[in-house]
């Protein structure tokens, strides 16, 4: 298990450092004048020149590339064109909230997708299986964005037009503020999430369940006389989760687009916000900060997923 | 059913007596024929058929209306207080915070939706055709290379590059259909890496070269047509995703730039008026879903047709 977890961390890194490195490429060397897109349209030759020498931009492209290393590795990110303020402290500030939503979605959308995956697989063809088949059609088609939007004018705004103002359509409140007002804040996000992702999570376990349930050894079990409930949950839901961890490991980047929509839509000032919001604003320092940090995120999930991967199904080890 | 079907046919009466002569049937013309009978896909295919007719048909449809997309109309479109106008015999569908006409634009909009996913699934099939095949049949170090870049670009947090992407060079639905494409045509190269490692070890294929067919030959003329059938499932399979990623980019202002109308622009708009003016966001959003869940259903089906015994991602006999 150590072997493979090192094995996994060195990848993880080999992958960050390309991501990075990507980064840098799409910023720095891309046939485009950054100092220029600084400086503003109307800035004189001058001004675009001290720019670059500010930022460096007239040193050899290796040169550039060391210093943005050495510069990621020790966490500093620069500052904002913008406002002048530190990256850091920028995404620091929305850090709390995206990991907010894009834990609760995520817990959410296993949740439902395995549940209703389950409940169709203990009974095939039944009314329920049915169901949940129709309702992963639809929200497998429906773009995050799109189920948002239907959200926020049903349960927000129809709703308060009806005199029930149980979901708030906007905002955030801290956890440690208001644990409570924190999860009816997020309560709509965390569906529009979860929803939409958890149709195909729902029809993999259905697949893997169905098959499981037609194992010797399940069949064995049950005429051991154990009950139906522990039978399914026990032997079986275990051997199913496996396809499950592994489309999750595949799904963090779709969690991650999940949550930029989201935070838009919910007006949520988490980091999707902030990288449309310096999008809009170019500005540079900024975006390259939020890619990188969600990049680094991506990555070490990927190896805990990994890790989950390795302690449900031992025969990944060996490889 | 299907074999009930085929009995029924047998009796039928253009048949006269006697069994009819045997005929052989491809594996492309039985998939047809299951695709044929398929409820579910001629209907979502029917549905398709209308929703491109209405994107070539656009020019028409704003004709008939008396607007063009992009046309305010101040006399009728707007209320007294400068708000959208709901569906009324000027406008059928209403009309947006501009004045201009819901249906017309929803009209245009297919046109970008539907070139959208359609240029990116071609494209990311292409792609990912090339790699996953040249993946598959060299193996050793060029296998691990692709497969690790795959693996890099399938973990990428790709709305994230993509709205970084298109910080940089500007947004268009040019740069949108790159930049889709880029982050597609891993999961096409995957698939396809895994079939031709299996494909390559068939007898058929170690005869075509001890008759001395070389490594292009092999690729493209025994190993690749065997690969039409997961690529096509993959392509319809990719259309629909396109189309919601462009919405998507569309929707956060880094798609297609307005007033070129789109889906997703539409629906951005709307939701800043979502409050007075609910057919503003029907329209495109009714369209937009009605379309992606057209696509799925036929992939679906095509996935059925082409092999019947896989496993289906919704439906099941």
């Amino acid at each position: 298990m150590t072997r493979f977890l090192v094995r996994r961390v060195l990848l993880g890194l080999v992958v960050l450092w390309a991501l990075v490195s990507v980064v840098f490429v799409m910023f720095f060397v891309a046939p485009h004048d950054v100092a220029r897109l600084i400086a503003g349209r109307q800035a004189s030759p001058d001004t675009v020149a001290a720019v670059k020498r500010r930022l460096g931009l007239d040193r050899p492209v290796l040169d550039q590339y060391g210093t943005y290393l050495g510069h990621l590795v020790k966490g500093n990110l620069g500052y904002s064109f913008y406002n002048s303020s530190s990256v850091r402290s920028l995404i620091w500030a929305r850090v709390p909230v995206t990991f907010s939503l894009a834990i609760g979605g995520a817990v959410l959308w296993l949740l439902i997708g395995v549940a209703s995956g389950v409940i169709a697989a203990t009974r095939p063809r039944s009314w329920r299986d049915r169901a949940v088949t129709v309702f992963a059609l639809v929200f497998y088609s429906m773009p995050a964005f799109l189920l948002g939007v239907i959200f926020l004018y049903f349960l927000f705004f129809r709703l308060h037009l009806a005199g029930i103002t149980f979901f708030p359509g906007s905002g955030y409140v801290a956890l440690s503020a208001n644990p409570l007002a924190w999860a009816q804040h997020l309560l709509l996000p965390w569906l529009t999430i979860a929803l939409v992702t958890a149709a195909t999570y729902s029809r993999l376990t259905r697949a893997a369940m169905l098959d499981v349930l037609g194992e010797d050894y399940i069949r064995t079990a049950r005429a051991k006389g154990l009950r139906e409930r522990r039978v399914v949950y026990r032997h079986a839901l275990r051997s199913a989760l496996t396809p499950v961890v592994t489309q999750f490991g595949i799904d963090l980047g779709t969690l991650l687009g999940g949550v930029i929509i989201v935070e838009n839509i919910f007006g949520l000032p988490g980091l999707g916000q902030l990288a449309v919001l310096s999008v809009t604003q170019q500005d540079q320092p900024v975006i390259i900060g939020t890619v990188v940090l969600a990049s680094a995120c991506i990555v070490v999930a990927n190896i805990a997923v990994d890790a989950c991967y390795a302690l449900l199904d031992s025969r990944v080890r060996v490889h | 059913m299907s074999a009930l079907t085929e009995l029924e046919h047998l009796d039928g009466s253009e048949a006269g007596f006697g069994p009819e002569p045997i005929e052989g049937r491809s594996p492309w013309r039985l998939a047809w024929d299951r695709l044929r009978r398929d409820r579910v896909a001629i209907g979502a295919a029917s549905v398709i058929v209308l929703i491109a007719l209405m994107a070539i048909l656009a020019p028409l449809i704003a004709h008939l209306a008396g607007h063009g997309p992009d046309a305010q109309d101040f006399e009728h479109g707007l209320s007294p207080e400068g708000l959208p106008r709901g569906p009324n015999g000027n406008h059928l569908l209403g009309t947006d915070d501009l004045g201009r006409d819901v249906l017309v634009r929803v009209a245009y909009g297919a046109q970008t939706s539907l070139l959208a996913g359609v240029a990116v699934s071609f494209l990311a099939v292409s792609v990912g055709v090339l790699i996953g095949l040249a993946a598959g049949y060299f193996g050793g170090a060029a296998d691990t290379f692709l497969s690790r870049f795959m693996d890099v670009i399938l973990s990428f947090p790709f709305l994230l590059f993509a709205i970084a992407l298109v910080s940089i060079v500007g947004p268009s639905l040019g740069v949108a259909i790159g930049v889709i494409a880029f982050f597609s045509w891993a999961s096409v190269g995957r698939i396809v890496r895994g079939q031709t490692l299996s494909i390559k070890e068939k007898e058929y294929v170690e005869a075509a070269r001890s008759l001395g067919a070389g490594d292009l030959r092999i690729m493209f003329v025994d190993i690749l047509p065997n690969l039409l059938a997961p690529v096509l499932v993959y392509l319809t399979l990719l259309i629909p995703a396109a189309i919601a990623f462009e919405a998507t980019l569309s929707f956060l202002g880094l798609g297609v730039v307005p007033p070129t109308p789109t889906w997703g622009n539409m629906i951005a708009d709307a939701l800043k008026y979502y409050q007075v003016a609910w057919w503003f966001l029907l329209a495109p959003g009714a369209a937009l879903l009605v379309t992606t869940l057209s696509f799925n259903l036929l992939g679906d089906s095509v996935r059925d047709a082409l092999d019947p015994r896989g496993e289906r991602l919704f439906r099941r006999r």
